[in-house]
């Protein structure tokens, strides 16, 4: 049985507040965990497959030009080196997030610094490593590949936003602000790098990846292998973090696919971290321009913000810098606008929260020197300037809680309310003091199926070829059908990431919770509808729980030996053309900055997020934990270096780009406000794996300024950039 | 010189090529994956094991440097059927996310307890001399070397806390 929902107006009541088994929004353990902490669940490359080759990818040593020659004779009598492919289906970039097509080909020719051009197969990896190391190739260069973004020509990326004057605002503002703020390049580093194993019987294809939207990525495998979807199965079961970086089919599944259809063997491909951060995806740096114009008052009656990003040529994706600058705050007189400057270095794409992750940063400083100039409390600024529609589009919200993030927010951290000034705390060398910042993160939601089969056993099984990339879709779709079907977490099985299943949005946008779940429910609607008639009540009277119909039978009884299965289709519908929706939150941080090194410390952080239903209290925490630790690292250490001659990444590992470590991250509160927004979803669910990073780099370096009068304007605020602002009185 | 290398409680030979790591001796020769690699350069710790009770980064050893020695990997701290109190307590804080650096997090932990109660000072410790305290600094310090970008570190730190209070009772 198929049942699709249209999500064509609000979902106002929802059945899962009707029911009884009391575990969806609690904070249950995922069902994944004890495979993990146990290390028995298998990761791409762990699958244990007889014979199968490994396959190491080559890299390119110039920027632009064409791979003339590849000298398989240069390695072949190595030992143990069973082939060089070098073949015109490899591919030379990792697909934009739902491409559904394949990326850049051939990879022959080359666009970047290490740009995978060919791979080596051998029995082992020593021998395939080695025998890459030796692999003579042969290029024409081209010389006149531009790497510097500010050198570049810029394009702009769609009509921007324009209304009224605000040059005008500007002048007649009472208080402005005029800043340009700049975030370096970022690399999503997941822990598990890119890894596939491909195995070819002659006729189909069946690839255990490491990727994070199967549904689109069997499109863009298919497109780039020249083969029928049919022809091919994608696993990925667990995956080991992705944050954008796994959105797009990247070069090792094409090259694993490649070979194991040439060589009639399985090969493995795992990239190497150093091709993790050289091949797959960068966040764009961002040169962005705040202007801010505002009455006696705060009131915002100007709004720009300009951001300038990169890419290479031919590629559509642009970070999004202004997403929820179009709507955040009010302002009559807007000027936004976004431009591409065509470079080469590697692509550039998705990293968790693209976007808001560099734009919110920026604009919350901004709102920061605001607050300054107008002499009021930050967190006041930012009430008086929640706009009741969307000042450009005249749009109601979906529901919108930034004031309520704000205020529980800054009471549950003992916020100082009131006009704020620099160096006011200090201990032996180091300043101490604190920021805050807004939260936000659009929401999206995308189509999405799930087959939900009640068994003649008394279990449930939810299928769909869904990721959980760590975010913890196994716990929340055991929940959904937990609730629905009256079932304890321990009768219901989730089976995901296998392209045999009906097809989910995958993970990514902060789309997957809510897309997936309301397919799970929809389902399970059916499901109960079925159950319903079998006991002879409506749906609306049948009360399940703990395995029992209302009356006592056992689901088991009233079954007799038959399943019940249903596949949900959810799709977004005429709404989501009708409001703005969104993640809220705020920030709040307290710093120490040392006044001779210019080193800050993250003393204690709060984060109070509102993303609609909470679905699972424990893993929707760790969801905003990772983003305020993610926030950490902009803010603090995380920038990619290049080469201003080659465009060639020059931190390109661990030890060089310094994620966040387990020093690094203090005691972090977070406030889950736990809501229901009817138009985000048929669950009433929102998106929370992106919200807790868009903005929170704001609040440590509005911090850094409170503590120690260091307006730091270039993120990340590394020691040089703190001393080099730190006032002379400090 | 010992042929052998010994990974929880069984013999395996040492391989013939001489440059497999101790990691990729593990996840390719003996097949046991837990072990995760996430940069082979020493950089993550996702690959963390105990040698000889003591842990260290496999991708930065080679197999035939471990004649003799005797490898504890995750799979050897326990099981889903019988997890260790670390493990459990990982599962209960959420101490990951997608997983993947957790078994190189739950061996370098078992090992860095081992090392708090020898007494061993660290970066974050009051003193040098005496009892080490396991304040939620020393967890931190002493885990920095296992990074985890799903930044699960708080609830890594509180199930190291938990498990090391349950053993303590
Ligand atoms: S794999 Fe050994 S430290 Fe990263
Ligand atoms: S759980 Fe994903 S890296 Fe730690």
């Amino acid at each position: 049985m198929n049942i699709h929902v249209k999500q064509d107006e609000a979902a106002k009541e929802c059945r899962l507040d009707d029911m009884k088994q009391g575990i969806l929004g609690r904070d249950v353990s995922r069902p994944d965990g004890l495979p993990k902490v146990t290390g028995t669940a298998p990761y791409a490359a762990e699958y244990k497959i007889d014979g199968c080759l490994e396959g190491v990818i080559v890299t390119s040593t110039i920027v632009k030009g064409e791979v003339t020659n590849i000298d398989a004779s240069s390695v072949l009598d190595m030992p143990g080196v069973e082939a060089v492919i070098d073949d015109p289906r490899l591919t030379a970039r990792a697909a934009q997030g739902t491409a559904g097509e394949a990326p850049a080909q051939p990879a022959r020719k080359v666009g970047y610094f290490g740009q995978p051009v060919a791979v080596v197969v051998a029995r082992t990896f020593e021998e395939a490593r080695d025998a890459a190391k030796h692999l003579k190739i042969e290029y024409r260069v081209e010389d006149d590949a531009i790497v510097d973004p500010e050198e570049a020509d810029a394009e702009a990326q769609g009509d921007g936003t324009k209304m009224g004057d605000l040059a005008e605002a500007m002048n007649s503002a009472r208080h402005s602000v005029d800043v340009v703020i700049t975030t370096e390049g970022h690399n999503s580093a997941p822990m598990e790098p890119h890894a596939a194993i491909a195995e070819w019987d002659g006729d189909k294809l069946t690839v255990h990846a490491s990727l994070q939207m199967l549904n689109y990525n069997i499109s863009e495998l298919a497109d780039s292998l020249d083969l029928d979807e049919e022809k091919i199965r994608l696993i990925a079961r667990y995956v080991g973090g992705g944050f954008g970086s796994k959105l797009g089919v990247s070069e090792e599944t094409v090259a694993a696919c490649v070979a194991a259809m040439e060589l009639q063997r399985p090969v493995r491909v795992v990239m190497s971290r150093q091709q993790v951060f050289q091949c797959v995806m960068r966040r764009s740096e961002t040169r962005q321009r705040l202007r801010l114009a505002a009455d006696e008052d705060g009131k915002l009656i100007g709004f720009g913000h300009e951001a300038r990003v990169s890419n290479l040529p031919g590629e559509e994706f642009a970070e999004p810098v202004l997403q929820s600058s179009e709507f955040l705050y009010r302002g009559e007189n807007r000027l936004l606008e976004l431009e591409v400057a065509r470079i080469h270095r590697m692509t550039a794409g998705s990293v968790r929260a693209p976007g808001e992750a560099v734009g919110m940063p920026a604009l919350e400083a901004a709102m920061d020197m605001l607050a300054e100039k107008v002499g009021i409390d930050p967190v006041e600024l930012r009430l008086r300037n929640i706009p009741e529609r969307h000042p450009a589009k005249d749009l109601p919200f979906t529901d919108h809680s930034l004031a309520e993030c704000l205020t529980k927010g800054a009471e549950a951290f003992g916020w100082d309310k009131g006009p704020r000034k620099p160096m006011q705390k200090r201990e032996g060398e180091w300043w101490i003091g604190t920021g805050m910042a807004s939260a936000a993160r659009v929401h999206n939601v995308s189509e999405a199926k799930a087959r939900v089969t009640l068994k003649a056993d008394g279990t449930a099984l939810v299928e769909t070829d869904m990721t959980d990339i760590g975010t913890g879709t196994y716990a929340i779709l055991t929940q959904l059908a937990g609730e629905m079907l009256g079932l304890p977490v321990d009768k219901v099985l989730v089976d995901l990431g296998d392209t045999n299943h009906p097809r989910g949005p995958g993970s990514g946008g902060s789309w997957g919770a809510a897309s997936i779940g309301s397919a799970v429910f929809v389902a399970c609607e059916a499901v109960r509808k079925q159950v319903a008639e079998k006991a002879g009540v409506s749906e609306n009277e049948l009360s399940l729980s703990d395995g029992r119909v209302m009356n006592g039978a056992t689901l088991t009884d009233l079954l007799d030996g038959a399943d019940i299965s249903a596949e949900g289709h959810y799709e977004p519908g005429a709404i989501s053309e009708d409001y703005t929706a969104s993640g809220f939150g705020a920030f709040f941080a307290e710093v120490r900055v040392n006044r001779y090194t210019g080193e800050t410390r993250v003393n204690r952080m709060l984060g109070s997020f509102g993303f609609g239903r909470v679905l699972n209290a424990k893993t929707a925490r760790s969801q905003c934990l990772g983003g305020v630790t993610w926030s950490i690292g902009l803010a603090l250490t995380e920038g990619l270096k290049f080469d201003p001659r080659d465009g060639h990444l020059a931190n390109c590992d661990l030890a060089e780009y310094h994620v966040p470590v387990n020093r690094d991250v203090p005691e972090v509160e977070i406030l889950l406000l736990d809501g229901r927004d009817p138009l985000a979803s048929a669950i009433q669910a929102k998106g929370v794996g992106e919200l807790g990073m868009c903005g929170g780099a704001a609040a440590i370096a509005n911090a850094i300024y409170n503590a120690c009068g260091a307006r730091v304007l270039d993120y990340p605020m590394t020691p040089d950039r703190v001393i080099a602002a730190m006032p002379e009185n400090a | 010189m010992t042929e052998t290398i010994t990974v929880n409680e069984t013999e395996y030979p040492i391989p013939a090529d001489p440059r497999v790591s101790l990691l990729d001796f593990l996840r390719q020769h003996v097949g046991l994956t837990g072990t995760k690699k996430g940069c082979d350069h020493g950089q993550c710790g996702a690959c963390t094991v105990l040698v000889n009770g003591m842990r260290i980064n496999s991708c930065l050893s080679l197999a035939v440097m471990h004649g003799g020695d005797s490898v504890t990997t995750i799979e050897g701290l326990g099981n889903p059927e019988n997890p260790s109190a670390l493990q459990k307590a990982f599962v209960e804080h959420d101490g990951y996310q997608c997983g993947y650096c957790t078994p190189g997090q739950v061996c370098s932990a078992t090992a860095m307890l081992q090392e708090i109660d020898n007494g061993w000072p660290s970066d974050a410790s009051e003193s040098l001399e005496g009892e080490v305290e396991l304040t939620a600094d020393e967890i931190r310090e002493r885990m920095s070397g296992n990074l985890c970008r799903c930044g699960a570190y708080p609830n890594i730190v509180a199930a190291i806390r938990d498990a090391a209070k349950e053993d303590a009772a």
